[in-house]
């Protein structure tokens, strides 16, 4: 039950780029069509869970012991550009379709802020291994749900007559505003 | 290069023509994420103006000795560690704003504008034209988010800067999730429309 609860409450009530605005850059940079923003929503769950792991295994087992904690923030970056990069040319030679499918989307991947922040969330919720895991595929699915979700709605917009100001980013924040209020609901 | 800026432009530019959030589009969690009230977004403008004008400076500095294959992990060595340092001093000094701007301040490692400006200018570029994008950058990033929190702390709760103006509840939407979005998106809407008439006229 609380691990159903973990998994929920990161999907729906606090969704990752909804309530606590983290990977607004992808969310209104890769929304444009559907196709892109699920091949984003899974190279996120990709890496984030993958990071998620690596990050608490040096927190837990590196800077705990040597109370050099203080360097969370200098390592996880490190970490994180390097596993990028790592999975990149892991997935060029074993798997050139996935490659394909996520191959662009991977290096964007560095500056997405849901990455550190989910990395820095499970230290800070206190949370066990397997909860992080839990947490880390949780928020990635409901990144990919919303990046979805809203990359549908923007399709429908272009054919819209919208007021020439507004067009682009503006109106796209104001849909984002609209879908985040319907998440509400879930709160 | 395209051509020289004057001190002046340079510095202009980042509040106005080239304004980060508004203009760039660079840093937007942190603009939406924390802008629930003025002070807030005022605090982690200056939070990050301290990190973009250091690093700006170091990276100037220190340009001309980082190879160009390792640039990027040296640029987010160098800003990861300013950032860490404004990390624990807030803790330390400010505990209160720290407590709530939370998660936002280790997350200004990657914050596309401080990586942005290192990358796209303090690279290139001598030390003061550096530092005074930093300023400007900086400014306008500030601004922003201070006018967003002030915009969305008067509707929200009817107050500014924590004085309450009228003791009546407010359009609460606007403190949470969705008023941020809608908020920023009419501001944005604003700057167009501003850009659009300016244009017209020298037209």
């Amino acid at each position: 039950m609380e691990y159903f609860l973990i998994i929920f409450s990161a999907i729906f009530v606090n969704n990752i780029v909804l309530s606590r605005f983290l990977g607004i850059c992808p969310f209104i940079g890769v929304s444009k069509n559907t196709s892109t923003a699920v091949g984003m929503g899974g190279a996120v769950l990709f890496v984030m869970t993958l990071a998620t792991i690596i990050t608490y295994l040096i927190y837990t087992l590196i800077l705990v012991p040597f109370d050099i904690t203080y360097l969370q923030t200098v390592s996880y970056i490190l970490v994180i550009a390097f596993l990028v990069q790592v999975v990149e040319i892991i997935l060029k030679k074993v798997s050139p379709d996935l490659y394909r499918a996520l191959g662009v989307f991977l290096p964007l991947i560095t500056t997405n802020c849901a990455i550190l922040g989910v990395a820095i969330l499970v230290i800070q919720n206190d949370y066990n291994l397997f909860e992080s895991v839990l947490f880390a595929v949780g928020n990635a699915a409901g990144f990919a749900l919303a990046i979805v979700l809203f990359s549908s709605m923007r399709e429908t917009l272009d054919e819209l007559d919208i007021p020439e100001v507004m067009k682009g980013v503006p109106v796209a924040l104001i849909i984002a505003g609209i879908l985040s209020m319907a998440f509400m609901g879930f709160a | 290069m395209k051509k020289e800026l004057s001190k002046k432009e340079n510095f202009l530019k980042g509040i106005i023509k080239e304004n980060p959030v508004l203009v760039l589009l660079l840093g937007l969690c942190p603009a939406l994420g924390v802008t629930s009230t003025a002070i807030n977004g005022m605090g982690m403008g200056l939070a990050t103006m301290f990190v973009l004008l250091l690093s700006n400076l170091v990276v100037s500095l220190i340009k001309n000795l980082i190879a160009p294959k390792v640039r990027i992990p040296a640029l987010i060595v160098i800003i990861a560690s300013f950032v860490t340092v404004v990390d624990l001093t807030m803790a330390a000094y400010l505990p209160t704003l720290h407590a709530q701007l939370g998660l936002f301040i280790p997350l200004i490692v990657v914050n596309c504008l401080v990586l942005g400006r290192a990358e796209a200018f303090a690279s290139k570029q001598n030390i003061s034209a550096s530092l005074i994008d930093g300023i400007g950058m900086g400014v306008g990033f500030t601004l922003a988010l201070t006018v967003l929190g002030a915009i969305r702390e008067l509707l929200g709760s009817l107050s500014i800067f924590g004085i309450k103006l009228i003791d009546a509840d407010g359009m609460i939407v606007f403190i949470l999730a969705p008023g941020a979005f809608i908020g920023l998106g009419l501001m944005i809407a604003l700057m167009n429309f501003l850009q659009n008439r300016a244009k017209l006229k020298t037209a």
